[in-house]
């Protein structure tokens, strides 16, 4: 297990190198002169060879890279071209509410799909199944921004009622700042939901069909047992996969929903900052985003590692 | 051994027969997906609707998408404008109708690029194995870790909004977890005993590849193309809607659930629900179809489900 564990940080380590190379490299993509651009942008005259030796772009470019490596294992995520404030303090602000927003989101989406999927598997081609199943292709389909407009939008014309659209820190309000979380995070969970949801079912009824589980029914174990104890948890390895990839689409998505219902989450930040071109931002966040997904996936792995204890590779 | 040698010697007789007697069976078995799949055959005809709508929008439309109709700002649906009108004087069918076209352009074209993508990969890495695979896997995963929206957003910040940007930055993100899929398919197609056979008559890796496994791993690639199709469109949508698809007047779905529309939306809500409505029906379209096909295709893939990645 130990073992196992190790090599798997191992592997995270190693995409999180080739991870951080991309994020470095993503304003140096930029056709043309970057300071060039990073001036106009800014519509104030700086000398431009102020700025680029201030960003370091006057020296070869791996050494570039490991001088920005260093920093920011140092935590040092430079500063908002725009309001001049620290990135990392900013986003320690920030980074609590897209959380809140996506392990709420995950939340929602979980307790929605496990129970549907299990449910459309042992009552499979049940009518049950086949709107499970539907609903699950119109989840997939329906993009939530559209879902998102419309529950802001029909509200109001039906009852003269919106959702809140306004920050409400934990500290003034606690219960509105609890429940402005709610509606963003459902929405955002149902599209993983669908995914989750159609996995489950399809992995459950692969697991029982297998003869163990034929044996456990010739036993006369209570269903619950066999769905629960004997056939789930074997189950679900495909399943929790699917779930870290979905994490990942959970927090691409608080960019749309935290723009949307107004929550000021690191997705809000990014958006904000990729308006503006504020590139140290982008890199800050797309860099915690990046270090939280390959996390997410160490700990899938170690899941994986609970949940069939045969693998070890 | 002789028997595969023989398998091989007639599938090539079989790839001979001129393809005017392949045609009458072929749409025996359209025919036959039909009546199997009644729900794919729908996804299949909302498809194609929405082609024809991309290639004859000019027909189609009852306006130009830019035109503004003097006197007809945000007039709900009726018979002359059967969507209403948005806040310009614009004819929102007519847009609706044109917007097909960017919908289907970046999914065809984003689609084309990651397949290509995502089979030399896929292929290579399932078929090749050994340190190769170990490396190019991890680039995969690294590639996958990012968040899809994130990175795509992140590259049209510095490459600036476009359709061909659009295209580039899906299709080459959107090609990781086809490339999983397509190595997946690989490694087990390649442990059949024909391509044993292929290797010792004497073919080549890079034969072997193209002629024994490509052929094998196309049901898995279609099956993904078609979903990938519709999560592509989905993306797009979701950029347009963000500022960074395809620049205004062009109508794009997405773009024009945002943009100056969006302050009157409680005064025209047809503004809002009819291009969303397109986008979800595009994109249900395009996931029935696939889910159908995996079916029938490649009963191996069923169930790997979920919005692509």
């Amino acid at each position: 297990m130990r073992k196992y564990v190790l090599r798997r940080l191992l592997i995270a380590t190693s995409s999180l190198f080739l991870a951080s190379l991309g994020v470095f490299s993503l304003p140096r993509l930029i056709p043309g002169d970057v300071v060039q651009l990073m001036l106009e942008e800014r519509a104030y005259g700086k000398d431009l060879e102020d700025l680029r030796a201030k960003l370091g772009l006057n020296r070869p470019i791996y050494i570039q890279y490991f001088e920005w490596a260093g920093r920011v294992v140092q935590g040092e995520l430079g500063e908002s071209l725009w309001t001049k404030r620290p990135v990392l303090e900013e986003l320690g602000r920030r980074l609590p509410v897209s959380l809140k927003l996506g392990l709420l989101a995950l939340l929602f989406s979980v307790s929605i799909a496990l129970p549907i999927g299990i449910l459309a598997a042992i009552r499979q081609d049940s009518l049950a199944d086949y709107v499970s199943r539907s609903l699950a292709i119109v989840g997939l389909s329906v993009p939530g921004f559209w879902i998102a407009t419309m529950v802001i939008l029909l509200p109001s014309l039906w009852w003269n009622w919106s959702p809140p659209i306004q920050f409400t820190e934990f500290s003034v309000d606690p219960w509105a700042h609890v429940s402005q979380f709610i509606i963003p995070a459902f929405i955002l969970g149902i599209a993983s939901s669908a995914a989750i949801m159609r996995l489950t079912r399809a992995q459950l009824l692969e697991v029982l069909r297998q003869d163990y589980v034929r044996t456990a029914w010739a036993k006369g174990v209570r269903e619950s047992a066999v769905v629960l104890r004997h056939s789930l948890k074997n189950s679900l390895i495909p399943v929790i996969t699917v779930l870290g990839i979905q994490i990942a689409q959970i927090l691409g998505g608080t960019v749309i929903f935290e723009t949307i219902f107004g929550l000021p989450g690191m997705g809000r930040f990014l958006f904000d900052a990729i308006n503006q071109r504020d590139y140290p931002v982008i890199q800050g966040v797309n860099l915690v985003i990046v270090s939280v997904v390959v996390l997410m996936n160490l700990a899938v792995d170690a899941c994986y590692a609970y949940l069939d204890p045969r693998i070890r590779y | 051994m002789a028997d595969h040698v023989e398998t091989l010697a007639s599938r090539s007789t079989q790839a001979d027969v001129p393809r005017q007697a392949v045609a009458v069976p072929r749409l025996h078995a359209i025919w036959r997906f039909c009546r199997r799949k009644p729900l794919g055959a729908l996804g299949g005809a909302i498809v194609l609707v929405m082609i024809v709508m991309a290639v004859f929008a000019p027909y189609i439309a009852h306006y130009t998408y830019d035109e503004t109709i003097r006197g007809a700002r945000m007039k709900p649906p009726n018979a002359q404008f059967w969507m209403g009108s948005d806040n310009l004087g614009r004819d929102i069918w007519s847009r609706v109708v044109y917007g097909a076209r960017i919908s289907v352009t970046v999914g065809f074209c984003a689609v084309l690029i990651a397949n290509l993508l995502a089979v030399s990969i896929g292929i290579t890495s399932g078929y090749l194995g050994g340190k190769y695979d170990l490396c190019v896997q991890r680039v995969v995963d690294a590639w996958q870790s990012f968040p899809f929206l994130v990175v795509i957003l992140s590259i049209m910040a510095v490459l600036g909004p476009g359709l061909l940007n659009i295209i580039l930055a899906l299709g080459f993100f959107g090609a990781a977890n086809a490339s999983r899929v397509v190595r997946g398919a690989t490694v087990s197609v390649a442990q059949n005993v024909y391509i044993e056979a292929a290797r010792a008559l004497g073919a080549g890796h890079v034969r072997v590849m193209v002629r024994h496994i490509l052929p094998n791993v196309a049901a898995t690639i279609i099956v993904w193309a078609t979903i990938g199709l519709g999560a592509f469109i989905l993306a797009e949508s979701a950029l347009s809607f963000l500022g960074f698809g395809v620049p205004p007047p062009y109508p794009s779905w997405g773009g024009m659930l945002s943009g100056s529309g969006r302050s009157f939306f409680s005064q025209a809500p047809w503004i809002a629900i009819y291009p969303g409505l397109a986008i979800s029906l595009a994109v249900f379209g395009f996931n029935m179809l696939g889910d159908a096909l995996r079916d029938v295709l490649d009963p191996r893939l069923r169930g790997a489900g979920g919005r692509m990645r």
